[in-house]
């Protein structure tokens, strides 16, 4: 059995708890950050507007922190699951890569975590990426909550 | 040159704007500006004296200019950047909302008083390892930095080189102009603080496990070390902003106060071998002081070639608020087609014959807010992204346009607003 389990700033520990609570100790397990190539493009617009007065290796510190800190991030992640998995970095479009990411591993099994308003439970506590991700995957998605899971008696009345 | 006069001129300012974007072989700016301004005079689009009478009046700008960027790379050498990243870091304590918060009151602090460069260059990266560090998503604040940098550039004549080359026209003393502008950047940076709250409302709502958050801390990921900042660095870089308003008061011109403070700063960095004199020679960026000089004569001959008329009369003559908000529209709408910067050389003479200090300062609210929507300007745009390519990043920029489609339109608005008003209890 092939995982694969999308990690996300901040919401990367439900995850691992996750792959301890629920997927079999003989599977392999891959780890996967995907970097968002916007972040970088914003940033080098931002430098490109100054014209000459930023320097281009500034610029490209920027794409350089952006896979540092991912690849950082996915030490923790390896670091806190405690058991042998593999790390794969991305980067562009994240919920493409993340889609694109399953067919490349053949994975049968996608773990991701909800990343939306978890204030309001319903449809926009699901964020625009995980809810592409969730519609797209051509596997079975496990989606857990970051932190407690919500009580019953959260549920809104029924409409009348 | 008859009919082909302003046609030349308008090309050869894109060519000169293209090359600075895309800037082959990394040569300066200054190596297509300059030889374009002396075809220019060659041709007698512009005559030698009023080239020569153009440069003289920019020079004291640029002047400011090198003292400015120098002054950021020494706050930057002493570690200031740096610190203000960790006292985000412990503002926030990894909670998303705070540390926006945050980001917002130090990037527009640092925009208003060393400029939007550095902004930019030395506190985006900064601001990006302090979201890292703290376990959050960085992509809300490395927003924040890239808007803040032009929005909140509107407080002082120093925050952009737009700001300065209008303010020397303008006849404004320092502390009149900040008086001026002080509403309007509140407004402005409010403005943009709802509309990326919003916005990035997803990516602002998760946050690491409490339990978790000190140990990525302690962990530094990827970010900066930061070392001890002194309180003398502190003091000296504070006296050196207080020497913009005494200097203004007492009518010297305000690029000798950053001038001073740079030395002081510079000695003292050198001496303690925190930077370079080289480094501090490139940070101070003398050709592209050269660049300014020559794209200034550049406008001049698109403005004398007719184009200036054509735009003057897009520009209202009143001072009501809806005949300020069409100066800052015209205004946003020529920076986002050409650049920031040719745009406020082109609307600085037509906006003060047409409505004076209110419209100048309005077109330069447009000037400074509208780069959000392009950052380059549209055909420098084009150039640039193909220069992102080329490094093997394409990002669709999709969000980035959603995100400034809303918070343009409604800060020219808010900020305009607020001028209205500043005018209204100050006066012109």
């Amino acid at each position: 059995m092939d995982v694969l389990v999308w990690v996300t700033e901040a919401t990367w520990p439900a995850c691992v708890e996750a792959v301890r609570a629920h997927v079999p100790a003989d599977a392999t397990v891959t780890l996967l950050h995907v970097a968002d190539d916007d972040i970088a493009g914003a940033a080098s617009g931002a430098f490109a507007g100054l014209l000459g007065r930023s320097g281009q290796d500034r610029a490209r510190r920027v794409t350089e922190l952006v896979a540092t800190s991912g690849q950082d991030l996915l030490e923790a992640a390896a670091e806190d699951l405690g058991r042998a998995a593999t790390t794969v970095q991305r980067h562009g479009r994240v919920e493409r890569e993340v889609v694109q990411a399953v067919v490349d591993l053949d994975a049968d099994l996608l773990i991701l975590a909800r990343d939306g308003d978890l204030r309001r439970l319903g449809p926009h506590s699901l964020g625009p990426a995980a809810r592409f991700v969730v519609d797209h995957a051509p596997c079975a998605t496990l989606l857990v909550w970051p932190g407690s899971t919500p009580e019953v008696g959260s549920l809104p009345p029924p409409p009348h | 040159m008859g009919a082909a006069g302003p046609v030349v001129a308008v090309v050869l300012l894109l060519g000169v704007l293209g090359f600075a974007v895309v800037r082959p072989r990394g040569l300066p700016e200054a190596v297509a500006a300059v030889p374009a301004a002396a075809v220019v005079v060659a041709l007698g689009l512009v005559s030698p004296h009023a080239a020569w009478a153009e440069t003289q009046k920019l020079l004291p700008v640029v002047a400011f200019l090198v003292a400015v960027l120098a002054l950021s790379h020494l706050c930057d050498a002493e570690g200031l950047f740096a610190a203000a990243g960790d006292l985000m870091a412990r503002l926030s304590r990894g909670r998303p909302q705070r540390l926006l918060g945050a980001v917002f009151v130090v990037a527009s602090a640092v925009t208003a008083v060393l400029s939007l460069d550095a902004t930019v260059v030395l506190l985006t990266p900064v601001v990006f390892a302090t979201a890292a560090r703290s376990g959050v998503r960085p992509k809300p604040f490395v927003y924040a930095c890239t808007h803040l940098a032009n929005s909140a550039s509107l407080l002082l004549p120093v925050s952009n080189l737009t700001n300065l080359l209008a303010f020397t026209a303008s006849g404004l003393s320092f502390s009149r102009f900040g008086a001026l502008m002080a509403l309007p950047w509140v407004a402005v940076v409010a403005v943009e603080y709802v509309v990326l709250r919003l916005f990035f409302r997803t990516d602002l709502g998760v946050a690491l496990p409490r339990g978790l958050r000190a140990g990525r801390a302690r962990r530094g990921a990827s970010g900066p070390t930061s070392t001890p900042v002194s309180r003398l660095s502190v003091a000296l870089v504070g006296a050196t902003l207080a020497g913009f308003v005494v200097a203004s008061v007492l009518g010297v011109p305000p690029a000798w106060a950053a001038a001073a403070g740079a030395a002081v700063l510079a000695a003292r960095a050198l001496a303690q071998r925190r930077t370079t004199a080289r480094a501090l020679l490139a940070a101070a960026n003398l050709p592209f002081a050269v660049f300014v000089l020559g794209l200034g004569v550049i406008v001049v001959a698109v403005v004398r070639s007719g184009l200036g008329g054509v735009v003057g009369g897009f520009l209202p003559t009143g001072s009501s608020f809806l005949d300020l908000l069409a100066v800052a529209g015209v205004a946003a709408v020529a920076a986002n087609l050409l650049n920031n910067l040719p745009a406020v050389l082109l609307l600085t003479p037509l906006a003060l014959a047409a409505g004076g200090t209110p419209a100048l300062l309005a077109a330069l609210i447009g000037v400074n807010v509208g780069p959000n929507l392009t950052y380059v300007g549209s055909l420098a745009t084009l150039l640039w992204r193909r220069v992102l390519r080329d490094h093997g990043a394409d990002a669709e920029l999709a969000e980035f346009s959603a995100l400034a489609a809303w918070s343009v339109p409604t800060a020219l608005v808010g900020g305009v607003g607020a001028l209205w008003v500043s005018l209204a209890m100050i006066g012109a």
